[in-house]
């Protein structure tokens, strides 16, 4: 089985140095594109490939690319930003190809930003991640000593910068506009679109941004084409994927596997089955904004489509499991009490929203909860719904609580009859002490 | 008053940006750096150096939740608070801590020496529960094991 992305990631071992990086093929793809390519024909060639965004929204990345302005009358300088946030709770997969094999992100970044033509890139990685920030900066100095970033790279003509830039903290800076604040020194609040940041990003200037894991792909689909990474998939949706598992299973953990793995595979022979003592009893598959699936949808394979065609988003591929000993009513309240604090309060539905929903699980979550706060939640799973609020913050927060209350609705209501958490005491989630 | 140090490394981070206000949230992590928080006179020192008001300034620092614009100690422990560590059991972690260092979430010890905080994932899910102090990522934690995590900080 081909694992291309972790291929050279050893857990607990340094990350490959750049000259050693370069014995096992490393910037192989640079020196290609460079001599053989032109932008446009990296950007069919990763159009054909169908590498879709491993941040979660899954958008074809060479079709995101073509709405960048191309061509001498094309607005300078152009950017390329890697989002390196990962704050998405239950997501870990970017932290071991940040921490791993920083020179293969470096690589990627170089591929996409030759596409767009960009100058300058930056890495806008999130704070928490030190010893990946340590590795990043090691690897850019080496990059820039050997001459694969600053001016004129191999002689080519074409120049890069590469700045790591490390946030302070906010969900938000995962949502592309909102990134682009930060790193011009705002809050991270999203902005209007359109216009896409392809043609207004950074600075006013055209800007692609694009996740870690997706741009670790590139050096591999220019040095094996796009049929080679169709085929490394299961199914319909190309590549392989980083799939990850937290929660109550044997062995937690992160694996690159064909995409379209099932979620049974995953569960049992990756994560080593659940616990002793515990049963499965539903899973987010990609991290706290996904809708829930339950034992119906295990033989599922783990790709945009299926898991789309479920009711619910692959997103990141890091799944966190439900199991029979934890409230499902403490689960959603802990994830709602993580969106209300995290939404920027640009907008109403979501500022006002998120709280109230909050407020309401706590009270089911403590025994005080009443009939009709059933009915509140249902609604607000539909006033923050998709359109009605300025970015996918709000929505994402409501696809893991209108499916718990699909899925677990009789564990909500017994909750509201029996007037107490029918799980343990200790089960009740409590942000404060 | 800004440091000469100070100053210049703030300089620096300027000289990336197209306006010296896109450096601001680089300058405050630059002064964070330096005294541990940002004080309401760091914060006037560096709305000045780049050319924002106080209160503009105050809106970007008071967005992130690891600008501390209140004093903390000199070790922070941010402990994870996010749905892996919670199905895991972190609150005994949490508890645990409280009581050993006899103060709740946003307080420092009497002695100065650590101030607790809840924080959101830590992006290490599959080894839960996990806390950060300082720059030190702890994960597959135990209570058993909290004693000598926090002898290591003086």
């Amino acid at each position: 089985m081909e694992k291309p992305l972790t291929q050279h990631i050893v857990p607990g071992r340094a990350p490959l140095s750049l000259k050693q990086y370069e014995q096992v093929g490393g910037y192989q793809s640079v020196r290609k594109i460079l001599k053989e390519m032109a932008p446009a024909d990296v950007q069919n060639l990763v159009k054909a490939s169908d590498l879709r965004g491993r941040g979660g929204a899954g958008f074809n990345t060479g079709l995101k690319w073509s709405f960048v302005p191309m061509g001498s009358e094309a607005a300078k300088p152009k950017y390329l930003v890697a989002n390196a946030d990962e704050m998405e709770p239950g997501t870990f997969k970017d932290r071991v190809l940040l921490e791993g094999n920083p020179h293969q992100l470096i690589e990627g970044m170089i591929v996409a930003a030759y596409a767009i033509d960009a100058s300058i890139s930056y890495i806008f990685m999130r704070w928490a991640y030190k010893v990946a920030a340590r590795e990043i900066m090691k690897a850019i100095d080496e990059a820039y000593e050997a001459g694969y970033l600053g001016e004129n790279i191999l002689g080519s003509g074409f120049s890069l910068d590469m700045h790591l830039h490390t946030g302070v903290g906010r969900y938000m800076c995962g949502e592309e506009t909102a990134l682009l604040n930060a790193l011009e020194g705002k809050r991270a609040n999203p902005r209007a679109k359109p216009p896409f940041p392809q043609v207004s990003g950074l600075f006013g200037k055209p800007t692609i941004v694009n996740n870690v894991e997706t741009l670790c792909c590139l050096p591999h689909i220019i040095n094996n084409g796009a049929e080679w990474f169709k085929g490394l998939s299961k199914t319909g949706d190309a590549g392989t994927k980083l799939y990850g598992i937290s929660g109550r299973v044997k062995t937690p953990g992160c694996w690159e596997l064909p995409m379209g793995t099932t979620i049974r595979e995953l569960i049992e022979e990756h994560g080593g089955g659940m616990q002793d003592g515990y049963l499965f009893k539903g899973l987010l598959p990609g991290g706290a904004s996904t809708d829930f699936l339950v034992e119906e949808h295990l033989d599922l394979p783990m790709d945009y489509t299926a898991i789309q065609a479920a009711g619910s988003r692959m997103g990141t591929g890091t799944m966190i499991i439900l199991d029979d000993q934890t409230c499902p009513v403490g689960f959603v309240h802990n994830l709602q009490h993580f969106f209300a604090q995290e939404s920027c309060g640009f907008c109403t539905p979501c500022r006002e929203g998120l709280p109230w929903v909050e407020k309401i699980l706590q009270a089911i979550d403590k025994g005080e909860g009443k009939p009709e706060h059933l009915l509140t939640l249902d609604f607000h799973t539909k006033y923050l719904g998709p359109g009605n609020t300025f970015c996918a913050l709000a929505p994402g927060a409501m696809e893991p609580l209108q499916s718990a209350l699909k899925y677990f609705r009789e564990d909500f209501e017994r909750h509201i009859h029996e007037h107490h958490c029918p799980w343990s005491k200790a089960k009740v989630w409590q942000p404060s002490i | 008053m800004l440091t000469v140090e100070e100053k210049h490394k703030i300089d620096h981070e300027i000289s990336l940006v197209p306006s010296p206000k896109n450096a601001c949230i680089e300058a405050l992590k630059i002064v964070q750096q330096n005294h541990g928080w940002v004080s309401d006179e760091s914060l006037q020192d560096v709305a000045n150096y780049v050319g924002m008001s106080p209160a503009e300034l105050d809106s970007v620092a008071t967005f992130y939740n690891l600008i501390f614009r209140r004093p903390v100690g000199r070790h922070v422990i941010l402990v994870c608070d996010s749905i892996s560590c919670w199905v895991m059991g972190y609150e005994g972690i949490r508890d645990s801590l409280s009581e050993k260092l006899n103060i709740k979430y946003g307080q420092t010890t009497e002695d100065g020496r650590f101030t607790l905080l809840p924080n959101c994932c830590l992006g290490t899910c599959d080894r839960a529960p996990a806390l950060m102090i300082d720059n030190d990522l702890y994960r597959d934690l135990t209570v058993e094991q909290l004693d000598e995590i926090l002898e290591k900080y003086t």
